[in-house]
């Protein structure tokens, strides 16, 4: 199953590595990691996906519960919420091409941020399906780079995580 | 006052009520180590190896619930002291580790004697920081002394670049800290307690099973009373040991691996079992799926909740400091009309005194060969059962948790977690240093005492006089075993060759070396080792039968029940 784990860590260096190492250490998997400051400079949020039964999951979110500088440890993904994942793909966009890339990219609204005479680069925004999808929608071998930031999430209504 | 960093570490020190520092200095410390000059309130014991300072510390702390304190320079200091670290880590022993760095500028340059020490020591400590202003040297050693006892304990490293001892800042040092990311539980759950004091009371077939966690938490006095009220049979972990008195007829020994057929019998076939501050380790329950085979409730009780529910399900957690939690319980089983099902209760006596007439630590001593057993019954009878008992690593470890009856807590200090071979002499000198009058022995053999035998030389220094009880069967014994049982009598490198005279090597370090290779001869050089060398350190180099085994024996992977016992059993 996959899971998704929100973290609320202190910022401070080697932070990062606590959490990476804590994961490597004890054999559990990431699928992804997303880390930057809160709007609070002292605090930086995690998001981390990954897969495993509801036993490893309790052992991942104890595990990180036990890290001294781990201030608040949420499972997201047991109650309502939103994820969004942020993908950047440079593709080729020459001739036909080029008219039809716009298209797909409109229907997935997508954003085209770069324009050079022979490639785009889309940013698009939406859960990991929707970024599988338009991958899949394109034709694969117009694309010439993908980068993705991973899974960033947060809880629906009065699900609140903050200190 | 401003003062430099390297006079506020000792400060700090001072402060914490650190009566012994365990170190080697080096580079990156120097300062340090010129303001321990300067002061005779803390003690400096100079070892000859790092991995010794840190044992030393740890046992120091193991036998007298303060926190024990080293020092260590940057690089191959650290590196050395790693092993120490990840021993104390896995037991979860209070230390605090102080290590020098070299200067913040050169961090990251492959400076020489630089090492990523935080990076290095991050999983083997509950915690560990790199101090990068001075400002914040003392609210960070404070930090690590809190973090060290309070919660689950465990080591924790500060470490400490070379520019920063030699900057200036105001000091002050914090009376209180709080972390907003640190608030470990301490009372346990009330309506938790109340459930689990009802499927006590309504057991049939109960068993108390308690690990370190009891040691740790001086909890000894409360177990006793709450085993007693109850009257239910007690088995403990290896590093349980002490924490219940081992002489009483509840007491069932220790379990696990080499455990006794009772206390294994008795936990496999039990319908309730009351874990306390226990981990239900692969050493303790062998293979966790044949010991679910058989249905029962599980209680845990544990201030560490990553431990409940982590290899074993368990019924009714309860995560809290296990004093706490046991005041509560035992309030409760005080309060509480139901009492126990006493005529189960004794149906069940009867069937574990059947196992336990198998009497499975039988063994037998000849007039030739001394057996290791026989040595440890004898230390026993010599030390009156009160001596403080270092171990190794291998067969002399479990002889000596199944053959020397720990009374009381703090006797037993071994390397539990990490099977550290080495731990045994430098844990010894820091028994003695935080119980400068008791005996202290140390059971070992020709292959773990030789990975920290420099210290032989620090004991010296120190006038501590240790007794070394050298099970010397000329083999990695425990390697040797299973070798012998699972690996078809091929003996691939746990013959030990060209071994030193140790009788020799003692003397050469200035102590009393003592060789003693027939049965009859085990009893008088014990006691000449403890009452006529009594102030000296003696080694005492027993040859024994190098074909002894330990057993019983759950071998890895097999259940808690399926035991091997000793051929005549």
């Amino acid at each position: 199953m996959r899971h998704i784990i929100s973290i609320l860590i202190e910022n401070e260096s080697g932070a990062l590595s606590r959490v990476s190492g804590l994961f490597s250490a004890r054999g559990y998997n990431i699928e992804s990691l997303t880390v930057a400051p809160t709007e609070d400079a002292s605090l930086s949020r995690m998001t981390i996906v990954s897969v495993g039964s509801e036993d490893i999951i309790e052992q991942i979110t104890k595990q990180l519960n036990k890290l001294i500088d781990v201030v608040k440890v949420v499972e997201l993904s047991e109650a309502a919420h939103i994820e969004r994942e942020l993908m950047l793909v440079k593709v080729r966009a020459t001739g036909k091409d080029r008219e039809e890339m716009k298209r797909v990219a409109d229907i997935f609204r997508g954003r085209i941020i770069d324009v050079t005479d022979s490639s785009y680069v889309i940013e698009l925004t939406g859960n990991t399906a929707k970024l599988d999808a338009f991958l899949d929608a394109i034709d694969r071998s117009l694309i010439l780079e993908t980068v993705r930031t991973g899974v960033c999430g947060i809880g629906r209504g009065d699900r609140i995580l903050r200190v | 006052m401003q003062l430099t960093g390297a006079e506020i570490v000792i400060r700090c020190l001072q402060e914490e009520k650190v009566e012994h520092v365990f170190g080697y200095p080096g580079g990156s410390v120097l300062f340090i180590y010129d303001e321990f000059f300067k002061q005779d309130q803390i003690k400096h014991i100079l070892v000859r190896h790092e991995q010794g300072a840190v044992h030393a510390a740890d046992a120091y702390s193991r036998s007298s619930n303060k926190i024990g304190v080293c020092m260590v320079t940057s690089g191959p200091g650290v590196t050395n002291a790693v092993t120490g670290i990840a021993t104390a880590h896995m037991d979860s022993i209070p230390l605090v580790i102080i290590s020098g760095q070299v200067p913040t500028a050169y961090i990251g340059q492959d400076a020489f004697q630089e090492a990523d020490t935080v990076g290095i020591t991050r999983p083997c400590v509950k915690h560990n920081f790199l101090v990068k202003d001075v400002k914040d040297l003392a609210v960070t050693i404070k930090k690590a002394f809190y973090l060290a006892k309070t919660g689950r304990p465990g080591p924790v490293l500060v470490d400490v670049p070379k520019d920063i001892t030699v900057q200036k800042c105001e000091f002050q040092y914090p009376k209180t800290i709080s972390m907003r990311s640190y608030n470990p539980v301490v009372k346990g759950h009330a309506g938790q307690i109340k459930k689990a004091l009802q499927l006590l009371l309504e057991a049939k077939r109960p068993i108390i099973y308690t690990g370190g966690g009891v040691i740790l938490s001086d909890s000894s006095e409360k177990l006793t009373r709450l085993t007693r009220t109850l009257g239910f049979p007690i088995t403990q972990t290896l590093m349980g040991l002490g924490g219940y008195p081992a002489t009483d007829k509840q007491f069932l020994g220790m379990l696990g691996m080499h455990g006794t057929y009772e206390a294994n019998m008795a936990m496999q076939h039990a319908d309730v079992v009351l874990a306390i501050g226990a981990r239900f380790d692969d050493r303790v329950i062998g293979n966790p799926n044949h010991f679910a085979q058989v249905t029962r409730k599980i209680i845990h009780i544990d201030i560490d909740p990553s431990s409940i529910s982590k290899r074993v399900k368990v019924d009714v957690p309860i995560v809290g400091n296990v004093p706490d939690v046991l005041d509560e319980m035992l309030k409760q089983l005080e309060a509480a009309e139901a009492k126990v099902d006493a005529k189960s209760l004794s149906a069940w006596w009867k069937e574990v005194e059947g196992w336990r007439s198998r009497n499975c630590l039988k063994y037998k001593q000849g007039k030739e060969i001394i057996t290791p057993q026989y040595v440890v019954e004898k230390l026993y009878e010599v030390t009156g059962g009160d001596a403080f008992i270092t171990s190794d690593v291998g067969q002399h470890q479990m002889f000596a948790a199944q053959f020397y009856k720990f009374d009381k807590p703090r006797r037993w200090i071994n390397s539990g977690g990490l099977g550290t071979m080495g731990f045994g002499l430098p844990a010894a000198m820091g028994v003695r240093f935080a119980n400068p009058k008791a005996p202290v022995a140390c059971i070992t053999g020709e292959g773990s005492i030789q990975m920290c035998i420099q210290e032989l030389s620090t004991c010296k220094q120190f006038r501590l006089p240790v007794k070394i009880i050298n099970l010397n069967n000329g083999y990695l014994g425990m390697v040797r075993q299973w070798q012998e049982m699972f690996h078809g009598n091929r003996y691939s490198e746990s013959y030990v060759d060209a071994l030193p005279d140790f009788v020799k090597l003692a003397e050469a370090y200035g102590h009393v070396g003592m060789r003693i290779e027939k049965p009859a001869d085990v009893e008088p050089a014990l006691r000449e080792a403890f009452v006529k060398y009594k102030n000296e350190l003696v080694f005492l180099d027993f040859i024994i039968d190098p074909k002894a085994n330990v057993f019983p024996m759950v071998a890895a992977g097999k259940g808690l029940s399926e035991m091997i016992l000793a051929e005549d059993l």
